[in-house]
């Protein structure tokens, strides 16, 4: 099972020999391969800088559709940066300037003529703390409908029902859609977060840290309800939760200072990294 | 030891908390003292005779309400002339003696050692009349025409009874001055504006008008009609109420003759048992805040002054609202921020500190000259010379104090709006949300209680604000209110009374000072108790809207 595969991505390199202390983890995943993946994002030569300081340095990297991909690393490394240069959530903050391509369905996101608005319906993304409007429940997750201009009643109950179910939240709220959705728990309100993200089927879900603020148990429903979306959507992950990463993506990305530094399926990475950093890293020997 | 005590910290919590106490005895107090002198003045008093020995030693008899008291100096009173003995305090009284058109003055001052006798006579009857003040005396007897029709003992009775009626032809009458032939006069003038207009657009009468002249002139006739026929009901309704009088004999013996329907009520205090004290008590103070003020504002009711400041705050606010809200937005949301930004906040805050006044001129320059002028010119020249909104009037004084409150309004929508979390207007973005999107239908919602804080302050401010008023658009009696029947109802062109000003005027520009200061007071409860429900309206709306927008606070 641990056998090296040559591995795709930026990371180069003969295959180390080191058994790794998370081995076990990720125990009874068929072995992937980059290349039958069919490519969703494209990351091309990405430079980042906030003002004059650089926070991504060349970023290049191939995100495989359905699948879900991690980015670990030490706080600090980049990879919120990288997460949110994919729905141009860095757009927000003052003096950012990027050099470089993101292509999703082969498209520049950072084109002239993409509008913001609809790469971030076609991008949806959760974040660290779960942050429901002061609306009820149901007005959270029609939100992103009534963007768009559905009115029909009918249609926005079906989908706020569909989306609840898929984040596996609909048994908890059914019976109290239009209370507040401050009256929910925090990791009910995540998924809530998460149902109205995927209230209108976008094509990527970015995760931002989704379990850092919850409770172990809640954080279990979390992944398992990771683990049951990929089959729908491309999902990428930011996690600086070692174990997180290792059960529930596919593909994981070490960064550090900026840089990726190693890429690739998440068995071969835990157990068999090719760099001395990203084992030293996924030891624990800093970071 | 005493060092030790310093350092306890004690003195500290003494002098913190003697600073809460005084500020709230200061509030108490002054509520207390402008609630006891103004509520005061609607209870009946006892109406006194004196036989009472005068400056040139002969016996007059005097009637009157005792209004107030004071000890002088004997040595004071012998400078001013009269004969006291000795060096004590004198004790003497301000007689309210009422009969202004017999005496020609309401008050006089009464020494104590002068009286020689006093007593509470059952019979003694207060008048209380529409023109002349009060009216103190015995009733005689009752007039029908001329001719008595009750004396002694049955008069009073006859006189309360006559009183009713007299009562309800007044309110009839007045329904049809103000109401029916108020319309009729409005829509005749609203003719004659139309008439002109067509003058103005050089419409012919008889070239090449198509007929509009003679509609016009068949209206007027319909309403000149109308008014002939209304005319007619009012004169016989004159005929009416003018047939009873009374008779009454005041203090100096003489009779004097007054017609019912000068009479708003008379009563014999003196007879009056606590309960019935009490229903005239109430009866009074409902009158102060139901009906229109007679005799120069110093007597009868105040609510066109209650009405006109509901009024001109509610219409301030629903101008500050919507323009310091937008421009808090376009400050905080959209402005780039650097040292612009900066300063214009500075200069928005330092106008909140410009002297009210300095407001009232501006308004008066800009809006009622410059805006009022040209919004003439445009829209209403048939009117002109007279102004129609080139005047000082209920919108420019709205407006005005707009302007004075804006500032407060944009500080705090602008305190609301930065302390939305950044990770709630993120979520919204997150779904393909643009930035207006994300606005109006997340961060403005949630801002919403700053927003309302910030209006509370507007009202606070602008409620008891009377200096800039005066300027533009406050008078002491507005012949109607700006709220009628008549189309288009609200009439923001017309002056209106305001509260604050009510009480400069019978505080300071009243003809009978003296009679009108407990007015003064109660007017001033009465302003207080006028902004602090405004305040509760907007705080108990404030209120629902923090429990719906609750932020996450986790």
């Amino acid at each position: 099972m641990a056998e090296t595969e040559q591995k795709s991505g930026s990371s180069i390199g003969s295959a180390p020999t080191h058994a790794i202390a998370v081995d076990g983890l990720t125990r009874g995943r068929s072995a992937l391969r980059m290349a039958d993946e069919t490519p969703c994002l494209k990351v091309q030569d990405l430079n980042l800088f906030y003002s004059e300081n650089q926070a991504l340095y060349g970023i290049n990297m191939v995100i495989p559709a359905r699948r879900v991909t991690a980015y670990i690393g030490p706080s600090g490394c980049g990879k919120s940066t990288l997460l949110r240069s994919i729905n141009r959530m860095n757009d927000l903050v003052d003096g950012v300037r990027i050099e470089g391509k993101i292509l999703l369905d082969e498209q520049n996101i950072y084109d002239k003529a993409v509008n913001v608005a609809d790469l971030r319906r076609r991008v949806g993304m959760v974040f660290q703390k779960p942050n429901p409007f002061p609306k009820s429940i149901y007005e959270n997750v029609a939100y992103g409908l009534r963007l768009q201009g559905v009115k029909d009643r009918r249609a926005l109950d079906e989908v706020v029902e569909r989306a609840l179910k898929s984040a596996a939240l609909w048994d908890e709220v059914k019976d109290r859609l239009y209370d507040s959705a401050f009256g929910l728990s925090g990791g009910q309100q995540q998924r809530l977060v998460i149902a109205r993200a995927i209230a209108i089927e976008p094509e990527v879900l970015l995760l931002d840290e989704p379990a850092s603020a919850l409770d172990p148990i809640s954080t279990l429903k979390i992944e398992e309800l990771i683990y049951e979306l990929k089959n729908s959507y491309t999902i990428v992950i930011v996690t600086h939760n070692m174990q997180q990463a290792a059960r529930v993506s596919d593909y994981t990305a070490f960064m550090y200072m900026g840089k990726l530094i190693e890429y690739g399926d998440t068995n071969t990475l835990f157990t068999n990294p090719s760099l001395k950093q990203t084992e030293d890293y996924i030891t624990g020997r800093y970071g | 030891m005493m060092k030790q005590w310093f350092k306890s910290g004690n003195p500290w919590i003494w002098l913190t908390a003697g600073a809460v106490s005084v500020s709230l005895i200061l509030v108490f107090g002054l509520l207390l003292l402008i609630a006891a002198r103004g509520l005061g003045h609607f209870w009946p008093a006892t109406v006194w005779e004196y036989d009472y020995v005068d400056r040139d030693s002969s016996v007059i008899r005097l009637i009157g309400e005792i209004h107030d008291e004071e000890a002088v100096k004997s040595q004071r009173l012998r400078d001013a002339g009269f004969a006291i003995e000795g060096d004590k305090l004198v004790t003497r009284y301000l007689l309210k003696t009422g009969n202004r058109d017999v005496n020609g003055q309401d008050f006089r001052w009464i020494l104590e050692p002068s009286i020689q006798q006093r007593g509470t006579p059952q019979t003694l009857m207060a008048v209380e009349r529409r023109e002349w003040g009060n009216l103190y005396g015995y009733l005689s007897a009752v007039q029908e025409n001329q001719q008595t029709v009750a004396t002694g003992s049955d008069a009073w009775a006859s006189l309360q009874q006559r009183l009713l009626r007299t009562d309800a032809l007044f309110a009839e009458i007045r329904q049809l001055e103000k109401g029916e032939i108020g319309s009729i006069n409005y829509a005749l003038e609203r003719l004659r504006l139309r008439e002109r207009k067509l003058e103005l657009d050089g419409v012919v009468k008889g070239e090449n008008d198509s007929g509009q002249y003679q509609t016009i002139q068949q209206e007027r006739d319909a309403l000149n009609a109308d008014y002939a026929g209304l005319q007619k009901r009012l004169t016989d309704l004159y005929t009416a109420i003018n047939r009873d009088q009374m008779v009454v004999t005041v203090s100096g013996g003489q009779t004097l003759t007054v017609p019912l329907a000068k009479v708003v009520r008379a009563y014999q205090p003196n007879a009056m048992s606590l309960f019935d004290k009490l229903k005239f008590y109430m009866a009074k103070l409902w009158e102060f805040v139901s009906d229109e003020p007679r005799e120069a504002n110093t007597e009868g009711g105040i609510f066109p002054a209650i009405f006109g400041t509901v009024m001109m705050v509610i219409i301030m606010s629903i101008m500050v609202v919507p323009f310091g809200v937008v421009a808090a937005v376009y400050l905080r949301e959209y402005a780039r921020q650097g040292p612009l930004t900066q300063l214009i906040r500075i200069a928005v805050n330092n106008l909140a500190g410009v002297p009210s006044i300095v407001y009232g001129v501006f308004g008066l320059g800009f809006f009622v000259y410059f805006l009022g002028g040209n919004l003439d010119q445009l829209f209403f020249p048939e009117a002109l010379p007279a102004p129609t909104f080139g005047t000082p009037g209920l919108m420019w004084a709205s407006l005005t104090l707009a302007l004075l409150t804006v500032p407060v309004v944009i500080v705090a929508t602008e305190e609301g709006l930065s302390r939305i979390p950044k990770s709630v207007r993120e979520g919204s973005l997150a779904l393909g949300a643009t930035k207006a999107e994300t606005l109006w239908r997340t961060v403005l919602p949630m801002a919403s209680p700053a927003i309302m804080t910030g209006l509370i302050l507007a009202i606070a401010r602008a409620a008891g604000e009377v200096a800039p008023l005066m300027l533009v658009g406050v008078v002491k009696l507005a012949p109607s209110l700006p709220l009628d029947g008549n189309l288009p109802f609200l009439h923001l062109d017309r002056k209106f009374m305001h509260l604050g000003f009510h009480i400069y005027d019978v505080g300071f520009q009243s003809p009978n000072v003296e009679a009108a200061r407990p007015l003064v007071y109660a007017t001033a409860l009465l302003l207080v108790l006028v902004i602090v429900a405004l305040n509760l309206a907007a705080i108990a709306i404030r209120n629902r809207l923090r429990e719906k927008y609750r932020a996450l606070e986790n």
